[in-house]
């Protein structure tokens, strides 16, 4: 009887092993839609426990800075963020999820780094934060993490269709001596490892991130640029068109998957 | 003579076939000049291979796999599994290349790393030894080729070890 049962569960073990390892829809929850699997689960078991862990995530700390300088007043107008959108898990909910987005004044995409600056320099009369400093991420990691868990859900027709088109016109070129595009990687082969690091379906939902590599949270034209080097290409620059477009297309590719910003990748 | 007008004809087809314009293999001509031959011409190919050494000289397999190791160089490690048991991490993005002495010749495994594209337009793996026609190089590589010819012959010296 005993013996019988152990069979039974080595049997059963085996099974759930196969299952693991073929992997079969639904497995990773709300990190999984349709063919749709963000780059957390592609990484490791003790990474994705440090970013389920907000205790742990060191991304979280930006989160708190963003909260500060959200009610914090600025500039010849003598207003803060809060003068006008008051509560930010109010006003802000949501948004993480639609941007980038078209902007009839500009004629063209805006991201969220530069709404923020928009509202700076427009409504508060305050000077711009620069790309990649701390105050801009924290604003931005701030502002995205009001809609943590939110399925993104950018618009890709209307007056973006052109920018999105452009934005996956760029995900499909290749570049640079190595002569790569990102879809080489990202769409031929995520699931695979490269070199030490296992190549996802480079998505745009997760940030800014905080990477182990960095020892600090990024942006996501940041994490564009380390790619753009990688195949030894020229590197386009901080909020250029050509990223936000890209931005628009990366976030299309994550249509569905819950934010996770502030993520944490290695 | 005739011999030679066939493979010189098979290099402008494959040129061609493959895209590259004139001003490209102008430009190219600060590096060695190859002669691409195809199966219809040397008929125990399996794919196009390029016969003679870049340099003339016969390559080193001992650099040939500092080569392969290096991440600034072949970097191949990146993408294949290779018998080199000290370096943790192999990809596996390419066929593992254990035995691959043993699957091409020697000519084909030299194109397979002058420019594998040749043989697969829509291959990831990059062309090792081509310096032109690429799209927005960052400036510290332009006009200039992954690995040198030399370096080109010691990794087939050293693909050629893994029987
Ligand atoms: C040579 C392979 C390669 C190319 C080409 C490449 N990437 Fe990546 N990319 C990586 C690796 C490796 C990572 C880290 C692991 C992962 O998340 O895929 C990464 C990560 C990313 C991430 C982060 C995903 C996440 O969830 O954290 C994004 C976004 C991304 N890449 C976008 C791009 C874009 C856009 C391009 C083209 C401009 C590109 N990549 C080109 C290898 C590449
Ligand atoms: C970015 C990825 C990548 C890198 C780097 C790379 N390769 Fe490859 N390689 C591939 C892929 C993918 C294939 C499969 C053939 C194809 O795509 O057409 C391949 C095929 C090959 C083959 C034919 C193997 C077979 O069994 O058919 C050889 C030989 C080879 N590579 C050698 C090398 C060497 C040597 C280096 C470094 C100098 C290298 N590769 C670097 C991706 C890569």
């Amino acid at each position: 009887m005993a013996c019988k049962f152990i069979v039974f569960s080595i049997g059963l073990a085996l099974a759930l092993g196969i299952v693991h390892e073929t992997g079969h829809a639904g497995e990773w929850g709300k990190y999984q839609v349709e063919d749709r699997r963000s780059g957390y689960t592609y990484r490791t078991k003790e990474t994705r426990a440090m970013q389920d862990d907000d205790f742990q995530n060191p991304g979280m700390a930006l989160v708190d800075e963003g909260e500060a300088l959200w009610s914090m007043v600025d500039g010849k107008a003598g207003k803060s963020c809060a003068s006008c959108h008051q509560d930010a898990s109010v006003t802000m909910r949501g948004v993480g999820a639609v941007y980038p987005k078209f902007d009839i004044g500009l004629g063209k995409l805006k991201n969220i780094e530069q709404q923020i600056n928009t509202c700076r320099t427009g409504q508060m009369q305050a000077t711009p934060w620069k790309w990649e400093k701390g105050q801009l991420l924290a604003m931005t990691v701030y502002v995205r993490h009001q809609s943590r868990g939110m399925p993104m859900n950018v618009k890709v027709d209307g007056s973006a269709a052109p920018f999105f088109e452009k934005g996956k016109a760029f995900y499909n070129e290749r570049r640079g001596q190595l002569d790569m595009s990102c879809g080489s990687c990202h769409e031929a082969y995520p699931g695979t490892r490269i070199r030490a690091d296992m190549l996802s379906q480079g998505q745009g939902h997760s940030f800014p991130t905080y990477r182990l590599k960095w020892q600090k949270v990024g942006s996501l034209h940041r994490r564009f640029r380390g790619c753009n080097k990688q195949v030894r290409s020229k590197p386009y620059k901080y909020g250029s068109d050509e990223y936000v477009n890209l931005e628009l297309y990366a976030g299309w590719r994550a249509r569905g998957l819950p934010i996770e910003t502030p993520a944490l990748r290695n | 003579m005739t011999h030679k007008f066939v493979l010189v004809t098979a290099f402008l087809v494959a040129l061609v076939a493959h895209g590259f314009s004139i001003a490209n293999a102008v430009e190219s001509s600060k590096i060695v000049q190859y002669v691409v031959v195809d199966e219809d011409s040397l008929p125990s190919l399996n794919v196009p291979a390029i016969l003679q050494s870049l340099t003339g000289k016969k390559g080193d397999p001992a650099n040939g796999r500092k080569v392969v190791i290096n991440r600034k160089k072949g970097n191949c490690l990146a993408c294949h599994v290779m018998p080199i048991s000290e370096q943790p991490y192999h990809g596996e993005v390419g066929p593992e290349l254990n035995g691959v002495a043993s699957r091409y010749q020697e000519g084909e495994l030299r194109l397979l790393l002058v420019n594998a594209k040749f043989i697969n337009e829509d291959t990831i793996m990059p062309a090792f030894y081509r310096n032109s026609g690429f799209n927005r190089v960052h400036k510290k590589f332009k006009g200039k080729t992954i690995l040198s010819a030399q370096q080109v012959e010691d990794v087939v010296a050293y693909l050629m070890t893994l029987k």
